[in-house]
């Protein structure tokens, strides 16, 4: 259903009488712009450039970083929950879990899996997890950003409240920067694609220098966050 | 709080700066922190010159067509179940607040950090009706813990307080009983906000960037406390400054890699959200309800002036991290919401010249503002037009500054004419060496010089200048 819109029209006709002119609703697009430095950054990597990339700056922003194939991922995973401090656990509903072949793991260590049915219940599960798992849909090398889209099977909470925040990287999903990803977006925008209610572009643990510009990490989200990049995948 | 933040006359607020020396430990050392880290972050990103070009053709073509891009953003938040307000004055746009919020019941609210909000006076008129309004960014808590300590920066709001003030502050209004270790301190608030943030009932963000062609709105935060304030309550409220758009993401990503790195020195920070609409069907979590506040309060009119590129602001604070007359006199000396080069310009612009007249008197007009600017906004030019527009039509600045104005004017510009401006400064001002103007002095000048020495003008440049200055963040 779609809401509602106030006071719109007087509010632009001043804006368009400021400016000098009619007002315009309609015919403006966006203009291919004289620069495009953007697009320079990484832009002859390899993609293995990119991992390296990506290792180097997870450093940056106080965030472990493994580096593991399909064969090895469990055991990889294991040993970051553990050395986290284990469960509990909350990941979205995500078949990758099950397609990478940690679904057992996972339940072994006491795992919430999102449940839009059970509405709240999500919610206090995510509060009282240590450790949030998330799959990244794609991930920015340049800052070491992984980039999630929320669904009724993705819930926000899961990469805000758990104190921990691990995020499983496929090694397919690694561009260069922030340009790239919001492309993909824009693409599926042209498309007629309905962009997901919330996109979090995430870069290591929350973190603020409000104190005398010290940095302090872990602030209201997530206190360590770990990526595993997952090589053949 | 609205714009103004002090009733106080503005030289005994510059008085009062200077001789705090613990807010101008605070302040220099936190310049020279973010300075440095932002000159590192541009530099390692290379062709600046470029991505600022960029950034300052994108804010120009959206200005030039902000009707068309307000209202596409609007039919696209409305097409996507949000309700969509365009408040011409500060009181509409609190008060629509205010109703949304009765309506639903509703009696605590979490705020996440918003420059905005501060200038529509949101907290005050929410607290009057009996709300509970809790500020959840780091800094503006300790500035709300605080009775209400005006934000003397628009990135770290709190940057004039040291973190043993800080601890006693706790100690005072929270019953802390740690140290003054920033971990502690912050573990502390971490504790305390969550039952905030599971509690409340309405969230409140400012908006770094609309997104028109989807209808999102992106938030820009380090701590994650936006993303709480906007997953957890049932209603969701977003105010932006009616300029703060872009086309599409493309545009939103530019401006936020020219954000991140001109406010705090970031590749990106921690959390870049875009948010659109309230939650999706079958959705668990994220608001029920969404509002979006687009506020006009006196920016149409600055529109198709000689003023209309301040309006190309992203509110990075880069100008205020380098100018060495926010460093001697700090934040709260401005008097207004907005302190340093951007709030020189913007504040009289916005809350008129009656309030704010002194400001554009508060520059050396050295250009570094300029500089540092991601989207070139010439913020010492404004300056200079905002004292022409004093001189000449308020009438309203004393003599002396307006032959100080002039030989700074002169001086900038050029590099050549700077030299001689300086040169000729001395003796511009030397009439008033007697008389009893000279107590006065012109403008904020004559404090601020007896405290430090100017840059040399010629052979060293601001930058190198500022490079060179001792280490420590002693102030001059």
């Amino acid at each position: 259903m779609n809401g509602t819109i106030h006071n719109e029209g007087t509010f632009l006709n001043k804006i368009a009488q400021n400016l000098g002119r009619a007002p315009i609703t309609e015919g403006i697009s966006v203009p291919v712009w004289k620069h495009a430095p953007q697009k320079e950054v990484l832009k002859h990597a390899t993609q293995n450039d990119l991992v390296e990339e990506l290792q180097e700056q997870s450093k940056r922003v106080h965030t472990q970083f493994h580096l593991t194939d399909s064969k090895q991922v469990v055991q990889c995973l294991k040993q970051v929950i553990e050395e986290l401090g284990n469960g509990p656990l909350i990941i979205p509903k995500d078949d990758r879990f099950s397609d990478y072949g940690l679904a057992d793991t996972l339940k072994e260590k006491g795992v919430h899996i999102w449940d839009h049915q059970a509405g709240q219940k999500n919610i206090e599960k995510a509060e009282s997890a240590n450790i949030g798992i998330t799959f990244s849909e794609m991930t920015l090398a340049e800052s070491a950003t992984v980039v999630l889209f929320s669904s009724k099977d993705h819930g926000r909470s899961i990469s805000f409240l758990p104190s921990c925040h691990v995020s499983i990287i496929p090694k397919s999903t690694i561009v260069p920067r922030m340009t790239q990803a919001a492309a993909a977006i824009r693409s599926k925008v042209t498309r007629g694609e309905l962009v997901p209610s919330c996109i979090n572009f995430i870069t290591g643990p929350s973190n603020s220098a409000d104190i005398e510009m010290d940095l302090v990490v872990g602030v209201h989200g997530p206190i360590q966050a770990v990526y595993i990049v997952v090589e053949d995948k | 709080m609205a714009m103004k933040t002090s009733s106080a006359k503005f030289k005994d607020r510059v008085d009062e700066g200077i001789q705090n020396d613990f807010m101008r430990l605070a302040v220099s050392s936190a310049q020279e922190r973010l300075h440095g880290r932002r000159l590192t972050a541009v530099d390692e990103l290379g062709s600046w010159e470029d991505w600022r070009s960029l950034g300052q053709e994108i804010r120009q073509h959206v200005l030039s067509n902000l009707d068309f891009y307000l209202h596409q953003l609007a039919e696209n938040v409305s097409k996507r179940g949000g309700h969509v307000f365009f408040a011409e004055t500060a009181e509409e746009a609190s008060g629509y607040i205010k109703d949304v919020i009765i309506k639903k019941k509703a009696k605590k609210v979490v705020k996440s950090k918003s420059m905005v909000t501060e200038e529509i006076n949101l907290n005050a008129t929410l607290e009057a009706v009996g709300l509970d309004v809790v500020e959840t960014d780091l800094g503006e808590y300790i500035l709300q813990v605080d009775d209400h300590d005006p934000p003397s920066h628009i990135v770290a709001p709190a940057l004039h307080k040291n973190k043993e003030q800080i601890r006693d502050v706790f100690k005072e209004k929270l019953a802390y009983t740690q140290t003054e270790k920033p971990e502690e301190l912050t573990a502390h608030v971490r504790g305390v906000l969550r039952k905030d943030f599971l509690s409340a009932d309405v969230g409140i963000t400012g908006c770094n960037f609309a997104i028109a062609d989807t209808g999102s709105i992106g938030l820009v935060t380090n701590e994650g406390n936006a993303d709480l304030v906007t997953a957890l309550p049932k209603t969701q409220i977003t105010v932006m400054g009616m300029e703060r758009l872009v086309p599409t993401f493309d545009e939103f990503e530019v401006l936020v890699s020219l954000l991140t790195r001109s406010a705090v020195g970031q590749r990106l920070t921690s959390y870049i959200t875009a948010l659109t609409g309230p939650r999706d069907e079958g959705d668990v979590d994220g608001p029920e309800e969404f509002h979006l506040v687009i506020v006009d309060n006196g920016r149409s009119s600055i529109l198709g002036t000689e003023f209309q590129s301040v309006l190309q602001c992203i509110r990075c604070a880069a100008c205020i991290n380098v100018c060495p007359v926010y460093r001697q006199v700090g934040g709260h000396s401005y008097g207004s919401i907005y302190p340093g080069p951007i709030g020189a310009v913007l504040s009289p612009l916005l809350g008129g010249y009656d309030d704010f007249k002194e400001l554009p008197y508060a520059s050396t007009l050295c250009a570094a503002c300029t500089d540092a600017c991601p989207v070139k906004i010439p913020l010492h030019d404004l300056l200079r037009k905002h004292r022409e527009v004093i001189v000449e039509k308020e009438k309203m600045a004393p003599l002396s500054e307006k032959i100080a104005m002039k030989a700074f004017g002169i001086g900038a510009a050029s590099p050549m004419l700077y030299k001689f401006g300086s040169k000729i400064a001395p003796s511009a001002m030397s009439p008033f060496k007697t008389g009893d103007i000279i107590s006065k002095g012109p403008g904020p000048l004559k404090t601020w010089t007896e405290s430090r020495e100017f840059p040399a003008p010629g052979k060293e440049s601001f930058r190198d200048w500022f490079k060179n200055r001792e280490k420590g963040g002693k102030p001059s």
